[in-house]
């Protein structure tokens, strides 16, 4: 091998992220059934209000909140579960990469999935619920940005950790969703109030707890993932 | 044997911590309680306003204090595994996890009876306290079924403890969201202002009682199921050596 020099860090992060999306990209199973998943639950939340008390634009984001957290997890419990087939993690743990390096890579390998999906159901959900494009609907993109950082950190963690157990992808959730409540609280007013024409200081507080959230659980899960491989 | 003096170093380690879980120090912190209940019910006056709902507190509050307690220690005994590697610290945290959720639920359980004498309402999502108890609650409920679900008891222990340290860093993002939620919607909470008892003194004395006593019991309690995760363990390695026989 003419190029046999070892990656950095981020570097090989990006090798591990680039083979997940690989595989994901030839099978497309996974983002298919989260795709189709979060448009299915677009249209079928239309019909749980009635539109003459609640009008559509009003349940846009909570409806928009409750589908994302949904498609989420869909697409981090594939996150490990493909590497116990053949146990693809004990070759990853065999490089000679460190393994905060496989951990942020699993983590921009699911961010970019989590976006792919974003990409289509936001403009599905602004179609439903005749949102009007524009400002409000780039603000909008960027807290689901923001959102999903929080969700990929924290998830990307516990899909390592889930995957290793008895109940294996049954405990995602469980353990996940409760880290997602200040996301969920956070993102889901910032859009509340973005798409009711809210003045920006009403919203930048919301914004500063998920950033800050960001922040501390990107770190802090960066950390912990050495703890959570067998030693 | 040879294997029977390799074996030999595991039995009195464990044996020489195993001590009966129900000892003079339990039965004295369920004393402590009960004695609180009597001073509670037949020697301090009703509150004028709530009548007998304010009884509550004197279970409510002290049940919020143990339970604070409880995940505190658990979550600093996973600091001290990850760190040390002790599986006593591990033991710890886990008897604590489960001692705080028995006393999560009771704060969950009487906060909504007392709720729904005084607010009119069993929840209300704009009390920080139960909302962010609730929370807790999903958290440490998380915690042990994560560790329900793990066979290997070095692997259980670090990935438990990963989880209660992340826990302890999510408590002040709950609290924060909970309180922008809350602030945005109503003003503070106007019925009642804990945070400065201005109770009569035969009052405060059973509400400070009743700190000390469920203080008491949730040591007990912690110390009790610690002694139960000893048993576990030594029948587990005495299970194992009948195994290999």
């Amino acid at each position: 091998m003419s190029d046999a020099r070892v990656p950095g860090t981020l570097g090989a992060a990006w090798l591990v992220a680039r083979k997940d999306l690989a595989i994901e990209f030839r099978t497309r199973t996974a983002f298919l059934s989260a795709l189709v998943f979060a448009v299915l639950a677009l249209s079928i939340f239309y019909f749980t209000w009635d539109e003459s008390i609640v009008t559509a634009a009003d349940r846009a984001p909570g409806v928009l909140w409750v589908v994302l957290t949904f498609s989420a997890l869909l697409g981090l419990q594939r996150s490990f579960s493909i590497e116990e087939h053949d146990r693809g993690i004990d070759a990853l743990l065999v490089a000679p990469i460190s393994r905060e390096s496989v951990y942020l890579g699993k983590a921009i390998g699911n961010l970019l999935f989590l976006c792919a999906i974003q990409v289509v159901a936001i403009p599905a959900l602004a179609l439903f619920y005749n949102l009007p494009l524009g400002r409000g609907m780039l603000l909008v993109c960027g807290i689901v940005f923001l959102a999903m950082l929080g969700i990929v950190a924290v998830g990307t963690l516990f899909s390592a950790m889930a995957v290793n157990t008895r109940l294996a992808e049954l405990l995602l959730p469980m353990l996940s969703l409760p880290f997602f409540v200040p996301i969920l609280i956070n993102a889901a007013q910032a859009t509340t109030r973005v798409l009711a024409g809210a003045p920006a200081e009403t919203i930048w507080p919301w914004l500063k707890i998920l950033i800050a959230f960001d922040i501390v659980f990107v770190v802090a899960c960066t950390l912990a993932f050495p703890f959570t491989l067998e030693e | 044997m040879t294997t029977g003096s390799l074996r030999a170093g595991t039995v009195p380690r464990a044996s020489l911590e195993a001590r009966p879980v129900f000892d003079w120090f339990f039965w004295f912190g369920v004393a402590c309680v009960v004695g609180l209940y009597v001073r509670a019910m037949y020697f301090t006056p009703l509150d004028s306003l709530q009548g007998a709902a304010q009884k509550i507190y004197y279970i409510h509050v002290p049940s919020a204090l143990g339970a604070y307690l409880a995940v505190s220690i658990a979550a600093l005994m996973s600091i001290v595994y990850l760190w040390l590697h002790d599986e006593r610290a591990d033991r710890l945290a886990e008897a604590s996890a489960e001692v705080g959720i028995v006393f999560l639920s009771v704060v969950l359980t009487t906060g909504p009876l007392w709720g729904h004498q005084i607010w009119g309402a069993y929840w209300v999502w704009w009390d920080m306290r139960l909302t962010l108890t609730l929370f807790l609650w999903f958290v440490v409920a998380a915690y042990l079924v994560l560790r329900g679900a793990i066979e290997d008891d070095a692997q259980r222990a670090r990935y438990s403890a990963v989880l209660a340290i992340l826990g302890a860093l999510l408590i002040p993002f709950i609290h924060l969201s909970v309180y922008l939620f809350q602030a945005r919607l109503h003003p503070m909470p106007v019925v009642l202002k804990p945070d400065k008892p201005s109770l009569p003194g035969e009052m405060l004395t059973t509400f400070l009682l009743g700190f000390a006593a469920f203080s008491v019991l949730c040591i007990a309690l912690i110390r009790a199921r610690y002694r139960m995760g000893v048993l576990r363990d030594l029948v587990g390695d005495r299970g194992l050596e009948r195994a290999d026989d």
